[in-house]
Parts: C-alpha cells; structure tokens; sequence
C-alpha cells in the first residue's frame, strides 16, 4: 500500500504509527553479547542452561539468559547471606542513600526500562512509560524514608535476614521494586527470581543498581523457570520467601515452607469485583474499566475483571462500554498511540483462549478494533452470567470481562463477596454514603471508590482469602521484612496429664464445650481425665473431634455481626469480662494451682490486666490516612480477620487463652479456640465468666480435645480466616501445610516459647495479627 | 415540539440535521452525573495514548487549522484590524507550504467577531465560504437586558453573521434554574433563525463539572447547534476535563435524539499539541463527524502562529520562527 499523503490523512483522520524508538534497549542486550548469566555477588556469571525470551508482539528471540540451577542458587545465597550483616549492621541512613540512588537511578534510565519492559513483556509503552517505571522510582524513593525512620519509627526490630523472592511476568521492574525495596529498607538482603518471560529489566536493574553503590550481594537476580523458582522456595539458606504469582503456586509456596521458619507473603490471583451502582457517572466508570480490566491485556492480578452493575442501568452502560471497547487500538506495545499491546506468550494466550473456548454462556462481544497477528487477544466483554458461570469464577487474566446484574446494594455486596479470592474492588456511585457503606462490607484488601487500579508505595496492597496475605506498600509492607528483636528459646513441654493415682473430690462438675454460646457436650461422646501434677483427678474434659470444630466454625460465623459492633462498645464487654473474672480470682487461682501445683494468682492477676490492655486497644487501633498523590484519601482501615481460630499455648492455661482471645474479640473477629491440652479447665470455667459478661454468643467458642487432633480440621477449614498456634514444631508445620488449603493467615510459633507473663505476651504483633488493613482509596473533587 | 429537519443551512459544511431542540425533561437533567476525579484522571492520560506523528501530524495540524474560528474579541478591535484578520482567515498558512503540504485551499472554519465589526468582517470575507461569527447577548457577562439581548442577535444576524456565539445567564445555573435557562436558550436560538448558534456556558463560573453537564444538556434541549465552554474573558476557560464533560453530554443527546451537536472550546488553547490533544479526545469520545467544522471549532487567537511554525518545521526539518509566519 502506499504511504497516505498528508492530503488523503486531512480526510481519514487516521492517527497512523508513533513508533518509540529501542535502539538503546538493543544495544544494552548487544553489549552482553545477547546472552545473560546471572547477577551474583555484583557481576554477570557466566550463561548456564540457556533458554531464550521473546518479545510476545513479533516473537523475535530478544535474548538468551540462564536457567538457574541448584548450585547457582547456592551462590546467590552465600552471597545474601554474605552481604546481610554488614547491609543491617549499617545505621538507616547509608540504606536510605543507597535507596535514593536506585530511584534516582531509575529516573535517570526510565526510558530504557521502559522500552525494555515493553519489549519483553508486550505491554503498552504508555504503561510502562507512565505507569510502571515512576511507580518503580516512587517505591524506592518512598522506601529510601523507611530506611532513614525505620529505627525510630520501630524500635525493638531487626531485619529476617536473607530473602528470596519470586515475582510474576505482568509487573517484571515494579514487582521487583515491590520486594527489593521493603527488603533492603529493612536491612535485609535479597535473592530474586524473575519470571522466565520477563527477566530482562531485573538483570539491568541489577546492573545498573551496582553502578549507583548497591554493594555486591545485597541483590541477586537468579533467573529461569518454575523449576529454579522451586529450588529458591526450598532453599535452607533463606528466611523469607515473597511470591507474587498464582494461587496454585501460592498454595503450593505455603505447602512447602510450612514448618521450615521462612517467614512467607502471598501475593495472589484475584476475580476483583466492579460495582456500578445507578446513580454512578457511567462514562466515567466505562473509562474506569479500560483502567481496570484493558489495562496490560487485562494481566493484572487486582484487575477490575467481574463486572456487577445495577439491573436498571445495565443496557445503557453496556451500550456505552461497548462502543468505548471499538475504539480501544491494539497494535506494537512499542507505538504510542495504543492502549492494547500483546499478550505476554504464546502460552498464556492459549490459556485465555482455552477457556473463552470453554464457555457456553451469555453473550459475548468482541471489541471492533483491529487486532493483530499473533501473540494478541481483542477486549471482550461476555454479559448475562451467572454466579455459577465459571467465567464468573475463575480468573482469566487477560482481557476479558465478565458480567452479571444486580438489583440491591445488599446484593452487590453479596455477589462480589460470592468468590474465592479478595483482593481489590471497586465501587462506582455518586453517593457517598452508598460508597463508604459498601468499601467495608467488601471481602478484599484495596477497595477503590470511583476509580481503579490506583497504587502506591504508601498504601498497603495486597488480599485476602485466596488471593493470599501479607501487605506491599506502607510501614504495614516494612513489617513483612522485619522481626522482633530478640531470639526465643525453644518451648519446654507441658508434661502430659498424670494418669489417675486419687479420685476427684466433691460434687462432679462437667466441663463442656462452649459453642455458640451454649455449653455442648463433644459430638464423639468422649471425655479425657484432667488431673493435678500428683495425679488428682481435677475433673474431665469434653474430648473434641473434627465435627465440634465444624459446629464451632459455624456458630463463629454466625456470630460475626460482632465485628460491626463499635470499638467502646467491644470495649466495654472486655472490661466487663475483666471484672467477672477478677470476682472470681480465687476460684480461678485455685484451679490454676491444682493443675499445675504451683502458685496461681499472679496468672489470673496478669489475665485480668491483659483484658484491660485489649478493652483499651478495642478503640485506639487507629487506622490511618496514608499520604498519596492524589486528590483524595487512601483510608488504611484496620479490620478483622473474621474467624480467627487459636490453639492455645499449653503453658499458661488461663493467661494463654486470654492472651489470644482477647485481641481476637477486642478486634472484631470471632473465634474458635482450643485450650491448653493438659490443663483445659480454666478454660471451660472461664466459658462461665463469658456467659455473664454480655459477649453475644458465638463470638468466643471453646473445643477442649486433643492438639494434634484439632489442629488439623481448624488449620484446614474453609471458613476460617486465619489460625493461630503455639506449641510444638512439629504441629507448627501442620498448621501452616493445613492453611494452604484457603491461604489463610497462619502465626504459629516453630516451637519457640514466648513469655506470656511480660511484654511479649501482649501488644501490637497480636493486634497486627488480628486485623487486615483495608486500604480504601478515595479520590474527591467537585 | 419540532422534529429534526435538514435545515438548509448558511455553512457550506453542514451536513447533519440542525437541531431543533426537545422539550425540558428534568428528569433526564437530575440523572446527569460528573464525577471530576474520574474525568480529570481519563483527561490526564489521554496525552500518553495518542500520538501523531510526521505526515500524520502535518494533516491533523491543517485539520486544526480548518477548525480555528480564527477571532479578535478586544475593546481596541477597529475595521483595519479586522480586516487584516480575515486576510489571515484566507491564507492562514504561507502558500508555499499549502503547495507542499497538498491542501492549497486550506482555509479556517471562521473569523469570530464583535456585532460592530460583522460587517467589515461579512465585507473582508465576501467570495471566501468562510463565515462570520458574531458574539452577541451582551458578551461576555449576558447580564444586559434580555430584549436588548435578543435584539443584538437579530442586528447581528441582520448583518451578515452567519454564526451567533450567545452567553448564558450563568446565574441561572448557579441556582438550578434550568427551566429559566431552558426558556433563555430557546428565545435566543429562535432569535437566531437560519443562523447557526452556539451556546457559551462560561465553564470557568459554573462551579462543578456536574453543572457544566448539566447545563450543557439544557442548552441542547433548548436547540443550541454547538455547545461552547468559554468566553475567553473567564479565570479558567478551555480545558480537558470540561470538553470531556461537554462531549459526553454531547453522545448522550446523540443518543437519545439522533442528533450531532457541535462543540466548540475557546480560550487558553495556544499550542500546536493541545489542538491535537482536543482533537484525539473528540475522535476517540465522538468520532470522526467531530472532526469537521460543522460540528468542531477551536476558538483561538494565537494557536494558528504556533501551527504554522509545526508545519514550516515538519516541511524544513528546521525549528521555525513567528516572524516568518504572516501576523493575523
């Protein structure tokens, strides 16, 4: 065809190519001779296992680099480790230099990172270029601050060590900022495996990060598949693992570091919802989708990608998406005036294609723009769905939205609750009450309000449920890298109960289980003798099963209309059970003693105090106003967990207990906990403190029963949120493979014991454990 | 109520049929919405997905230049400096870069005047197709009587103007008076008669965007063939955020009646690259009708100077100068 003159373009208007020049880019490739080792220790080592990546928009080979192998991981990790006490050793302030030099590193080659990433990844260069690489300076810039605060700011913690992290293909140089900053702020080092499509940003990060001071071996960047990512997950040298990626490899991450003492963030797939209420500004919320779901082909894990709008509106706003889907240009990443660009590889796209193959159901529409040859896919948009649909379940990760109706706001937040995952949200509507109602009554971790895909390195991110746990971004993202200062001493074990060598005395008291609010006797029909230290028999206990842990899981459900209860109000019941309990201290001493044959009044005294510390707390764990650039706020909101369940320490049977129910319920969360194993009866007698306290029911559940038994239902229920643990090792291990089941939180203790009695018993670790920050993005203007 | 006929029309472009206007429906008013961080978010980044470059620059830039009602709105204005405008309006680009550029005949959509000088304007224009447009009703407060108003737009029409740029009583929407801005509109545009009208909201005294869609809306149903945000004598005039407002009001009518309103900005749009910013939002928003002069002006006084220096740039390779180009 010939190239139009500047008359016929007068008349078709055409916007014609806007080719970003990659001469740099190629030449940075070229001077390492198109092929690439690993970066370790502050150099290149030599190419091994060589495999090519491509640029998915023409599928030229861009480069060969290395497939790491065990022994490479070794090096990388000596290397970390190396480098790890001197990086922490150093006051905040050398981090915050070095820190400052990498963002302004980043500016100074934004453009060839942008190419770069564009090249090796298929993704729009206004995206990498606009949004990406600043998010990337942003995040070391803002994490230059927390190394210079972070010994003021947060006393009392230390660095983990040596991390390892494994970052997905959609955001190569921002999921790479989203570790390595945190990390290296904190005073840690850093092992990084990018994903094998997209590794070329991280090496020239690294690269270029030696050339502005990062010492050697503060980053290593091993590169390779899956196979490489496995070896780093099961690495002995390292104490963190951060993975950004699937669910299934999450869950699989969770599975394999359980039980070793790798600290562990997940940060996981999403089917985030996309609310549009009547009363929205409609274009806006259109232009809001192309945001939100056509934005990087859709490959985004917090993509706006399930579509819910008001049934009253819904025709026109398809009207309007539709046509605004005709005029989306898909075409090279590298030009300028697209808003679509390649679908990362061959590989992905036939996932997408596999299961848009798959469905049978609603309607779908294709955009009307050109697309490609190739490693493309058009905008699509499929309507009339149904929850059952399983493109309204599945996350397809690319550029596909998905839809269905609904009628009330009550059925919006049940529909876009109605789902595995929880990681963002986003609400459209004119109404700011109809808003700020419905952001917390939303199951996700970044909820935005007429808006979408907003980030930035102050405000927490990161999910819920499936969609894993952990937050990047923020002092919350900064305490995923540190640990309290200190080193725990290994947990002595509580002596079994001693067989039976006198009878009981007095009147027969059956301690039973309490299960929504009401005192249950074991679904087995089981009891276990609870005797002193001589052998006394002090009484019996219920011997829980699988399905008391289930009834109890309910019975927490149902309960969780607690967590909307006010905090003077959750306060108030708190001091209320502390007073009960302490009209009853020497009942309660008495029987701390027989069980244990030692003194028992300064464990209920503690017991006491503890519950005024969590009523104080139930009102002053204040969320925060983070500082974005926006017009607007991003509301850090710290909210339950919801069913936290606790297998408590054995150790101390009443402190213990009080120790995690009491930030559990202070917080808003219900719970199920399973009490110290040899000497439960202070748990059961203090079932008698709840049931006069006002606690509504359900909200406390107690299954006394045997450790190794319950952990494993508790851990792997569904329905519970997050569990707790502190004991042995061993059931350490279980708790956290068991929780790989719904990804959910876990905090456990490897074994190591903790003083109930003092500081370490109580305050903000427990307080962080049980909530969620909920950042709510709110932009105004009039 | 009329229906929309193919009114002939004194524009040699129209092609569309004229609107007619509809009857007030509050309804549809109140259901208007605007949310400013959103627009103002897709105003921000729509500079970073459009791009035209090189041939396609130069034509989108002579496309502009077809679209500038090329205007002098200042109290000094005499016949000799209208005259040398509409000298401007005729060649607005130095020949020989038309002869280069293909498009010899490159003209701009119109010459925008005061009542006073519509004549000389009518006059100096005679034979060129391009026509005059008036302000009128008390430009550029509308605070003068509404009969002198009105009568200003039949003196203005009487004399040639072919386009009638009316102001609204920004009072009017500031207190959600929208039947008496409805009933003002009407009046003005059956004033008008042939001539086109365009309706000025002063956008920078509106206050929120909710009412610049608001009262782009009535302004519509009122009948008005283009919607225009400013006076150029406002604090804040054109802007991104605004125009999108507006042309989504725009869509929607088109929407419901079938019928294509114009859209005219005007003031603070200087540049060679806002003039492409405007242009890709009206294509990408509206489509491509909204890139001809019959449904597109840019009321603009100095951004013809900064087009021609792109274009002598895009022929020469070289960065131009203002001294090179004719003054207007």
């Amino acid at each position: 065809m010939n190239t139009p003159t500047v008359s016929t373009i007068f008349n078709s208007m055409d916007y014609g190519p806007a080719p970003e020049g990659n001469a740099e880019a190629l030449a940075w490739i070229a001077g390492h001779g198109g092929s690439f080792g690993h970066w370790i220790d502050g150099a290149f080592t030599a190419p091994e296992a060589p495999f090519e990546t491509r640029n998915p928009a023409s599928a030229r080979v861009l480069a060969v680099v290395s497939q790491g192998s065990q022994a490479t991981l070794d090096k990388a990790v000596a290397s970390a480790r190396r480098a790890q006490v001197k990086w922490a050793r150093q006051p905040g302030h050398a981090r915050a230099k070095v820190l400052y030099a990498l963002a302004r590193m980043v500016q100074k080659h934004s453009r060839l990172f942008a190419v770069l990433e564009t090249m090796d990844n298929g993704k729009p260069i206004r995206e990498s270029r606009d949004i990406d690489i600043p998010l990337v300076a942003r995040h070391f810039n803002y994490h230059a601050g927390l190394a210079q605060l972070m010994h003021s700011a947060l006393p009392g913690h230390l660095p983990l060590g040596v991390c390892g992290a494994i970052i997905p293909w959609n955001f190569p140089l921002l999921m790479l900022a989203w570790k390595v900053a945190p990390a290296l702020a904190a005073g840690n080092t850093v092992v990084l495996k990018p994903a094998e499509y997209t590794p070329l940003t991280a090496l020239l990060f690294a690269e270029l990060a030696h050339q502005a001071g990062l010492p050697k071996g503060v980053l290593n960047i091993v590169t390779g598949d899956g196979a490489t990512g496995a070896l780093l997950v099961d690495h002995p040298g390292l104490d963190k693992i951060a993975f950004t990626g699937s669910t299934a490899v999450g869950r699989k991450i969770r599975q394999a570091t359980a039980g070793t003492g790798k600290a562990l963030t997940l940060e996981l797939g999403g089917k985030s919802p996309y609310i549009v209420f009547d009363d929205a500004d409609l274009d806006s919320a259109v232009e809001g989708l192309v945001d939100a779901i056509w934005f990087n082909q859709g490959q985004v894990c917090c993509a706006g990608s399930r579509l819910l709008v008001q049934e009253g509106v819904a025709e026109r706003f398809y009207a309007k998406l539709k046509r605004r889907m005709d005029g989306l240009r898909m075409g090279d990443p590298l030009d300028k005036c697209i808003d679509v660009g390649a679908i990362v590889d061959p590989v992905q796209l036939a996932s997408i294609t596999a299961m848009m193959d798959a469905n049978t159901e609603g309607d779908t529409y294709r955009a009307a723009c050109e697309v490609p040859e190739g490693c493309f896919y058009p905008p699509t948009l499929v309507t009339g769905l149904s929850s059952a649909s399983t493109l309204m379940q599945e996350e397809i990760f690319g550029p596909v939205l998905v839809s269905m109706t609904f009628r009330t706001p009550v059925e919006a937040v049940e529909l876009a609750n109605n789902t595995r995952y929880g990681l963002a949200a986003s609400i459209w509507s004119e109404n700011i009450n109809l808003a700020l109602d419905i952001a917390p009554k939303l199951r996700a971790g970044v909820v935005w309000i007429n808006g979408t895909n907003m980030f930035d390195a102050a405000a927490g991110f990161g999910g819920v449920r499936e969609s894993g746990f952990g937050r990047e971004g923020g002092w919350e993202g900064l305490l995923a890298y540190l640990k309290p200062a200190g080193t725990a001493k290994a947990l002595k074990p509580v002596p079994a109960a001693a067989a039976v060598s006198e009878p009981a005395a007095g009147l027969d008291r059956t301690a039973k289980l309490f299960i929504g609010g009401k005192q249950a006797r074991p679904d087995g029909g089981y009891s276990q003798p609870v005797t002193g230290p001589r052998g006394k028999l002090l009484g019996h206990v219920g011997l829980g099963n699988r399905k008391d842990i289930r009834n109890a899981v309910e019975a927490a459900q149902a309960a969780k209309g607690w967590g909307k209860a006010t905090g003077h109000n959750r306060a108030q019941i708190l001091y209320y059970i502390a007073e009960n309990l302490s009209a009853r201290a020497n009942e309660f001493a008495a029987r701390l003693s027989a069980m244990s044959g030692k003194p028992g009044m300064a464990e209920v005294e503690a017991s006491i105090q503890r519950l005024f510390t969590y009523a104080a707390w139930a009102d002053k764990y204040d969320g925060a106003a983070k500082s974005v650039p926006i017009r607007g706020i991003a509301l850090a909101m710290n909210e339950p967990c919801g069913v936290i369940g606790a297998i408590c320490p054995d150790e101390a049977p009443l402190l213990g207990f009080i120790s995690l129910m009491a930030p559990a319920i202070a917080m808003g969360n219900t719970c199920v906990l399973v009490p110290s194993e040899p000497q439960p009866l202070s748990a059961t007698d203090f079932y008698q403190v709840l049931e006069t306290s006002d606690l509504p029911a359900g909200v406390v559940n107690i299954v006394t029963g045997a450790h190794a038994d319950l952990a494993k239902p508790l851990a792997g229920h569904m329905d519970v949120d997050a569990v707790w643990y502190f004991g042995t090792a061993p059931l350490s291990a279980t708790v956290e493979r068991e929780a790989a089941m719904n990804i959910k939180r876990t905090w456990v203790n490897h074994g190591r014991a903790r003083d109930w009695m003092g500081p370490d018993g109580e305050g903000k670790a427990f307080l962080r454990a049980a909530t969620e920050v909920k950042t709510v993005w709110v932009p105004y203007g009039e | 109520m009329q229906s929309p006929t193919a009114t002939r029309s004194l524009l040699p472009q129209v092609t569309h049929p004229r609107n007619d206007g509809m009857p007030l429906d509050l309804d549809w008013v109140a259901s208007v919405q605007a949310n400013t961080s959103a627009i103002e978010r897709r105003a921000a980044t729509l500079g970073g997905r459009r791009s035209v470059k090189k041939d396609y620059q130069a034509a989108w830039l002579c496309k502009a230049v077809s679209l500038i009602d090329l205007t002098t709105l200042s109290g000094d204005d005499t016949a000799g400096r209208v005259r040398r405008l509409c000298a401007k309006a005729r060649k607005p680009v130095a020949p020989w870069m038309l002869e280069k550029l293909g498009l010899p005949d490159l003209k701009v959509g119109a010459v925008c005047v005061y009542h006073d000088m519509v004549a000389t304007a009518v006059d100096a224009l005679a034979g060129s197709g391009i026509p005059v447009a008036a302000v009128s009703t008390g430009f550029p407060a509308g605070l003068s009587p509404l009969h002198l108003r009105m009568a200003e737009i039949g003196e203005s029409v009487a004399a040639g103007a072919a386009e009638i740029d009316i102001v609204i009583s920004r009072r009017h929407v500031l207190t959600q008076n929208w039947q008496a801005l409805y009933d003002e509109m009407r009046e003005m545009r059956s004033a008008c008669g042939d001539a086109h009208v365009k309706a000025i909201l002063a956008t920078g005294e509106l206050g929120t965007l909710r009412n610049v869609a608001r009262a782009s809306l009535i302004c519509m149903l009122a009948g008005a063939d283009f919607i225009k945000t400013s006076t150029g004598k406002e604090n804040v005039n054109a802007t991104l955020p605004v125009t999108l407002t507006m042309i989504r009001a725009i869509r929607d009518y088109q929407d419901r009646t079938g019928i294509k309103v114009g859209y005219k900005p005007a003031g603070g749009i200087a540049k060679a690259k806002d003039a492409l910013l405007y242009m890709a939002m009206m294509k990408d928003e509206l489509g491509l009708p909204w890139l001809q002069p019959d449904l597109f002006r840019f009321g603009a006084s100095s951004l013809l100077g900064d087009i021609e220096r792109q274009l002598e740039h895009h022929l020469t390779g070289h960065y131009s100068a203002a001294n090179r180009h004719a003054m207007g």
